[in-house]
């Protein structure tokens, strides 16, 4: 039977187990949304703008782990895909991405809302297509999934022009198909692992510093036994949260610019990093060539380019860190640096997080309440800024795939789209949304997409009446000129979320906070905490730029 | 450094493009790049010879190989490796004496001339990329009017193949 090119998208889908889109419709996708219209297989959620849909999209595959969806228009449409898949990119988060094209005599003439979107997210994207015979469809399709979720996962994108949309072929989709050029390794070369292992057995402070690599590979609970078996302290990255539960003794928290001080001290003074799933970004390392001087390193990943891109290592492992984390342990002598472990409780004694436990409604606070309420058992989704960093250091987190949060790429306006994709994907879950007043209101038309689809999201917008975090660096290294940091102007946010049929609760002091998230935590309608925190609170600790990571403000460190 | 990279790929649109686009990000200077096919069917081999630091090549190696259209990529070291180029110059002659001295020159360094006209002769040279530049300057002082060059291509010597 002879399907059309749409006919052929929705048939691929329905076999890639896609249970939901995020998009809008234009001029050259219209066959498409006509054909999922006569023959919904999936969910289409309608967001307001394209950026939103590929944020919700990315949030949907950091929550459930499975590839989100996007569609959007062209010209305009596909170029406001750009940040959402930039952020996707950065992040390896598995997304695909359709966008419609002008018809193919059109193509290269400036033709109404053309641009060449597969031009311009060639280097954003794990790979792109622009389908120009609808013979290749199926088949590229196929690819786009399998190249999307393997190795280090990624945004893939599918231009389709109108006229190929609309144009019948033989329908027949591959069942496995061979990409000479696309064979990522996954098991690790054991003799490596094993010179692994035996380094591991002569360290006598050794460190896991692990990423988002153990949470897109669903390796924590490999990371656990690993760690049951050697006693190692575990730090982790910002997308590393969660990865590895933070009320275990061994854990110590986020490392790096924000991180813990204590984290950060450790990793500084440890003889042997292992590094899990993580590419030594500068936000952890600050500046590189003082990172760790008394370490080796061992490195796993499963993208070959990582390996000593930023820093030389000594044992490097390429691999899927799941499979080669178990065959760590399988290898491992049991151990326990007892003097080691001393120092790292110690430490954490010594530095526990610090903010001012006065009668103000600070933003720690809230953080720490929120914990408290949920028990870890959340999916805490953020924006970017001073928000961001409390909610990774004030937060316990327990379990992966519970914290979401737009890290290589820093997008503001990430937060709210992001948590209308986790409540999609996690429809039994509490999805908090912790927002500031600078970076919701980026995106905060995506109010209507999550209030319509009765999605019961809590967000708190901390606000402060400023871009927080840069106000922050204007303080500290701008000599307090807060040029055009000021957001002064900015809507009643719990009047707004009112205007679009949610409910609003602003907070004003410390006092009715509690009361507040509980109120929010037990809605089943959307919630937005309208949080009045003081103007001018730091995230500490901090490493100026280019600093050591183990010399930060706002720590005692006499 | 100079370095000689050969790199099969898949012929599918926009392979040139994201390959330049990775030496471009991480500054490394394309001096010349050929492309044409390979010994099999939708499989294009390309030469580049680019400058630049020995670990930036090795990050733009990795960052090539990630590119799900390339199929191999391999440095092609001088001593492991036979490589030439072409390259088409085309020579002013104001006289028939200059005409008569051009033509021995190409002659003794085994050179072809390819187009002969009034006022100038088209020569084809292959050899290495410094042999060529030696015969650059040799024609120079008659006044050269263009020169169009292939840019290097290059095979391993014996029976050595990026493909093993």
């Amino acid at each position: 039977m002879k399907l059309s090119g749409t006919e052929i998208v929705v048939e691929c889908l329905r076999r890639e187990k896609v249970e939901v889109v995020f998009g809008i419709p234009g001029g050259a996708i219209m066959p498409l949304y006509d054909t999922i219209d006569k023959n919904p297989s999936f969910r289409h959620i309608l967001t307001k703008h394209e950026q939103g849909a590929a944020h919700a999209a990315d949030g949907y595959a950091r929550a459930t782990g499975k590839v989100g969806v996007c569609f959007a228009t062209s010209g305009p449409g596909a170029t406001n895909l750009v940040t959402g898949l930039a952020n996707a990119y950065l992040d390896s988060i598995p997304v695909v991405a359709f966008t419609g094209q002008v018809i193919s005599p059109l193509i290269g003439t400036d033709a109404f809302q053309e641009v060449d979107i597969t031009g311009i997210t060639l280097p954003i994207t794990k790979n792109n297509y622009l389908v120009m015979d609808v013979k290749n469809l199926a088949s590229t399709i196929k690819e786009a999934f399998y190249l999307a979720r393997t190795g280090r996962p990624g945004p893939v994108l599918i231009d389709l022009p109108k006229d190929v949309q609309n144009a019948k072929t033989d329908f027949h989709y591959p069942e496995k198909s061979r990409y000479s050029g696309y064979r990522p390794t996954i098991k690790g070369n054991l003799n490596q692992i094993k010179k692994a292992t035996k380094t591991i057995q002569e360290s006598r402070k050794p460190i896991i510093y692990a990423g988002g690599g153990i949470i897109t590979s669903n390796a924590a609970n490999e990371l656990k036994i690993f760690v049951e078996k050697t006693n190692i302290p575990v730090t982790t990255t910002l997308t590393g949260l969660g990865s590895f539960p933070e009320n275990s003794p061994l854990s110590l928290g986020m490392l790096g610019m924000h991180g813990l001080a204590s984290a950060n001290i450790a990793i500084s003074e440890s003889d042997l990093i292992i590094a899990l799933g993580t590419r030594f970004d500068d936000r952890v390392t600050g500046d590189i060539k003082s990172f760790c001087p008394k370490a080796k390193f061992i490195h796993v990943d499963i993208d070959p380019a990582e390996i000593s891109k930023n820093i030389k290592v000594d044992i490097p492992i390429v691999g899927d860190v799941k499979y080669v984390l178990s065959k760590l342990t399988h290898l491992s002598e049991p151990k326990k640096e007892k003097e080691w472990l001393a120092e790292i409780a110690e430490l954490k004694k010594k530095n526990p997080l610090q903010y001012s436990r006065d009668e103000l409604l600070r933003p720690q606070y809230i953080i720490e309440k929120l914990s408290e309420i949920t028990k870890g058992d959340a999916i805490i989704v953020t924006d970017v800024g001073q928000h961001q960093m409390w909610a990774a250091q004030y937060y316990q987190y327990l379990h992966p795939r519970n914290f979401i949060s737009s890290g290589g790429l820093g997008t503001m306006g990430f937060g709210l789209p992001a948590a209308i994709g986790a409540q999609i994907g996690c429809p039994k879950k509490k999805v908090i949304c912790i927002s500031g007043d600078g970076g919701f209101q980026m995106n905060s038309q995506e109010l209507a997409t999550a209030v319509m689809n009765k999605l019961p999201i809590v967000t708190i917008v901390m606000n402060n009446g400023y871009l927080g975090m840069v106000r922050q660096w204007q303080e500290l290294f701008f000599q307090k000129r807060y040029s055009s940091t000021s957001l002064e102007g900015s809507p009643d946010f719990s009047k707004l979320v009112q205007v679009y049929g949610g409910k609003g609760i602003k907070v004003t002091s410390k006092n009715d906070l509690d009361a507040a998230l509980k109120e929010a935590l037990s809605s089943e309608q959307f919630v937005l905490l309208d949080c009045l925190i003081p103007p001018e609170e730091n995230v500490f600790p901090m490493v100026s730029p280019g600093e050591a990571i183990n010399k930060m403000l706002g720590v005692d460190q006499s | 450094m100079k370095h000689t990279i050969a790199i099969l790929v898949k012929d599918t649109p926009g392979v040139l493009a994201r390959i330049s686009s990775l030496f471009n990000r991480r500054q490394f200077n394309i001096e010349s790049i050929a492309a044409g096919h390979s010994e099999k069917k939708g499989i294009t081999r390309i030469t580049i010879v680019a400058q630049g630091e020995a670990g930036i090549l090795e990050q733009i190696t990795k960052q090539l190989n990630k590119l799900v259209d390339v199929l191999k990529v391999r440095d092609l070291p001088r001593e492991k490796s036979v490589e030439r180029e072409l390259a088409l110059i085309k020579v002013q002659t104001k006289s028939t004496d200059q005409r008569t001295e051009i033509m021995q020159l190409v002659e003794a360094f085994r050179g072809h001339i390819i187009d002969i006209d009034k006022q100038a002769l088209t020569i084809e040279i292959t050899g290495t990329q410094e042999k060529i530049n030696a015969k650059l300057k040799l024609l120079d002082s008659f006044g050269i009017l263009e020169i169009s060059r292939t840019g290097k291509i290059a095979l391993y010597r014996g029976a050595d193949r990026i493909l093993n």
